[in-house]
């Protein structure tokens, strides 16, 4: 059981929350994720964790309400618990000074981007974030991801905010100014499948962190199988993170929507 | 050393009461079972126990021979008749308290030990052409006995604490009969479990109408009531490592992590939607009671059902599927049924239920809709060849026999590997080349203070030998923190 300490909501969609969880919060690392059930009857979801404060031995989850048991986690309050959050998992992030690094998020993928960010910067990177929603209201953690980048491309679909387009020309006109040596690209997976084309076109390395179907997290199920380079990988152990110009993106949609009805 | 020792009094007159003739001219007993019809309605189980007289009278088929080859058969020498002439002269608790001295869970594994490959196949009786003493029977009715007798008055014989304290990293059959052994000896015991039910396989693969977790549970209070602390949700390696853990003041780690990881064939099309691992199939099911009403899960409950293999995971799918509502369930097998590894009762009770056996068949495509779900199967009929290096017969692709077949759901169930959590977040921490931890006759790692077994040790094994391991590794454990 673990206590949601604090809430924020960041669209009306999208929450924050802070989770009392010290031993992750103690061990977890930019890229890490926890599984949480929200009830006894609840099922196991994956969720990036944003943030954590080993002092207060807490970690922050932003969630999207998508489905029932994401609902149910967007509409808990401060005060109230949740059943159970494990972690932290998966392979964290490979940080290095690799000199300019553009980390492009979309929608609620700014959230696990932003741990990444942060850390990129402080090994001394040049960090130019793209950030891309729908519209303005949808554009979150602002604050934060300017805080640790050198500079920040908002792009929105209807132009409400910042420059309108895709994110995939944020990216591109980014890379056609000046040498690129990475790209980060967190989002919905038709984003990081263009993403990824944009940058195979121009030759730059890019990471993307794939949110797929998860029951256990451990690497017990096969539930999280996507065709890396031709490969069967598992997310939760082998990543979340791969090179995104050997993702299988059309594969993995396919496979996000196995409970769709 | 065993409290029931062949040269018992009681036991030499039990031995005069009847004949080797009257004895041996008793049929075994039958095990009482829910119609096939009815139980594949629901999730109840299928084997009801014996009733006192019909174990009665079956321990008295037991000869009490003078050098008892069951006990030969049994993994951790079990003192078979010694537990089997309890049953007989009806002293039920001191059947159970024998099967203790030896095996965690007998309640366990006297309904998922393979005894037709252990115990009961060396049993005196397949010399004479007879059917072997229902062991397996036995010692479930033993346990269950004793599970279900009022237990408020016992003296709860608590172990003096020696101070040193103990981690376990998984709470399968190895990591739970560890846990016993190392509570009785005095430590302070804490059993990490990366899921948030405790139970390994027991739990999550096994289903209810084989193995009720109500018989699982019953162990577990019996530890926790032994002073054995149970931590769920927590990955060692991840939410706590091997530093930490030494941080915390652990004088030892023992890792029963188990063979987590489910394999595929990878062949064309598995990644097609409605294709998946019995691990996840049985997991949504077992542990997060998909289908359930109230619970959030989800799990597709489809009409045509193939499972590809033919261990007790395959028999587990095959006959959930059933129970999931599935009218037409396959188990397509690429050997014939003599090498299937599954026990024979699943074989049986898979059958009756009505499953198909599509024996000598192997899957070598699957073909999806537009939505990317499978609709079809093409499996590829085999035939027995030559024997490879196991002694059994390998089977070979009949050419241009390949068949397609409609299929809603695939279930693939042909083995599992290692779990690498722990290998990978322990440094210096041996592991073979299939991945499994390394360890001595000791069952000591090359870390010295950490001791491992069960399947991360064995591969996919068997309860039994989990079990066995965990008891091993405690006394080694053991020996090793005493000469300290
Ligand atoms: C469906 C199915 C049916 C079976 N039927 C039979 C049968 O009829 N008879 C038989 O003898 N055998 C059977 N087996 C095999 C048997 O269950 C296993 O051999 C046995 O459970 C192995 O025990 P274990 O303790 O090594 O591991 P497991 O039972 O696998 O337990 C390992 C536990 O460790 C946890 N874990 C993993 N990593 C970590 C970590 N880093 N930190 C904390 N916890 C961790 C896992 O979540 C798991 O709960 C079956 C297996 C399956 C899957
Ligand atoms: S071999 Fe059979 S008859 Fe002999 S002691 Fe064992 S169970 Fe009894
Ligand atoms: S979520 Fe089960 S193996 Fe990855």
């Amino acid at each position: 059981m673990n206590k949601i300490l604090e809430k924020e909501h960041f669209s009306a969609n999208v929450v924050k929350l802070v989770v009392d969880a010290p031993l992750i919060a103690a061990s977890r690392r930019p890229g890490n994720f926890v599984i949480v059930i929200n009830n006894a009857k609840g099922e196991r979801i994956p969720l990036t964790i944003a943030d954590a404060d080993p002092v207060r031995g807490s970690i922050t989850l932003v969630v999207q309400a998508v489905g029932d048991s994401t609902r149910a986690i967007c509409a808990m309050e401060p005060g109230e618990y949740l059943h159970d959050v494990v972690g932290p998992l998966g392979r964290p992030t490979h940080i290095e000074n690799f000199g300019t690094v553009v980390c492009s998020g979309g929608g609620v993928g700014v959230a696990p981007l932003l741990p990444i960010i942060r850390a990129m910067k402080e090994v001394g990177n040049r960090v130019v974030s793209v950030l891309a929603a729908r519209s303005k209201e949808l554009i979150i953690l602002e604050q934060q991801v300017r805080e640790y980048s050198d500079e920040v491309i908002i792009m929105t679909d209807d132009g409400s905010y910042g420059t309108k387009g895709l994110v995939t020309q944020g990216v591109e006109s980014v890379i056609q100014r000046e040498p690129v040596d990475m790209v980060v690209t967190i989002g919905p997976a038709i984003m990081m499948k263009f993403v990824a084309l944009t940058t195979l076109k121009h030759n730059v390395p890019t990471l993307c962190s794939l949110n797929t179907i998860m029951v256990d997290g451990t690497g017990m199920c096969g539930a999280c199988r996507v065709t890396v380079d031709g490969k069967m990988r598992f997310v939760c152990i082998d990543g979340p993170e791969f090179d995104a110009h050997k993702v299988d993106f059309d594969e993995m949609m396919l496979r996000l929507k196995s409970y769709q009805k | 050393m065993t409290i029931s020792p062949r040269d018992a009094e009681w036991r030499e007159e039990l031995r005069q009461a009847l004949t080797a003739k009257q004895r041996t001219s008793i049929p075994r007993a039958k095990m009482p079972e829910l119609q096939a019809a009815y139980r594949v309605t629901c999730n109840h189980e299928v084997n009801q126990g014996l009733s006192v007289e019909m174990a009665v009278l079956e321990a008295s088929r037991c000869l009490d021979c003078p050098d008892p080859q069951c006990v030969t058969g049994c993994p951790v020498s079990i003192n078979i008749p010694g537990f089997i002439k309890n049953i007989e002269r009806r002293e039920f608790k001191d059947a159970a308290a024998v099967l203790k001295e030896t095996s965690a869970l007998p309640a366990v594994c006297g309904r998922v030990c393979p005894q037709e490959r252990q115990c009961e196949s060396k049993c005196i009786y397949n010399k004479m052409k007879k059917q072997p003493v229902a062991i397996g029977y036995l010692e479930r009715f033993a346990a269950d006995t004793e599970n279900m007798r009022d237990h408020s008055h016992d003296e709860v014989e608590m172990p003096v604490m020696n101070g040193k304290k103990v981690a376990v990293a998984g709470s399968g059959p190895a990591g739970l009969s560890f846990a016993g052994a190392m509570a009785r000896l005095g430590y302070d015991v804490t059993v990490y479990e990366a899921l948030h039910e405790i139970g390994g396989v027991l739990k999550y693969g096994i289903p209810e109408f084989r193995l009720p977790n109500s018989v699982v549970d019953i162990e577990i209070q019996a530890l926790e009531r032994l002073g054995v602390k149970m931590v769920n949700d927590c990955i060692i390696g991840k939410t706590l490592g091997y530093d930490k853990l030494l941080e915390m003041g652990y004088d030892g780690l023992f890792v029963a992590s188990g063979a987590g990881l489910p394999r595929f064939m990878g062949i064309k099309g598995e990644s097609l939607v409605n294709i998946m691992s019995s691990n996840e199939y049985l997991t949504r099911i077992n542990l997060m009671h998909a289908g359930m009403p109230g619970y959030a899960t989800p799990v597709p409950c489809v009409d045509r059902v193939a499972v590809i293999g033919g261990g007790n995971t395959a028999m587990d799918s095959v006959r959930t599927a059933r129970r999931m509502g599935a009218s037409k369930v396959m188990l397509v097998y690429r050997r014939s049924e003599d090498e299937m590894p599954a026990r024979l009762e699943e074989v049986k009770h898979a059958k009756e239920e009505g499953v198909e056996f599509m024996t000598l068949h192997n899957p070598v495509e699957y073909l999806g809709d537009e939505n990317g779900r499978v609709r079809a199967m093409c499996v590829q009929r085999m035939e027995l060849g030559e024997p490879d290096e196991s002694g059994r017969r390998s089977p070979v692709p009949v050419e241009g026999a390949v068949e397609e077949i409609e299929v809603d759901l695939v279930i693939v169930s042909v083995g599992v590997s290692p779990n690498p959590l722990i290998p990978s977040s322990i440094d210096g921490l041996d592991v073979t080349r299939r991945g499994t931890i390394e360890v001595n006759g000791e069952m000591q790692s090359s870390i010295p203070l950490i001791f491992a077994g069960g399947d991360i040790v064995r591969g996919g094994a068997t309860v039994i030998l989990a079990m066995g391991d965990g008891k091993h590794a405690a006394a080694s454990m053991h020996k090793m923190l005493s000469d300290k």
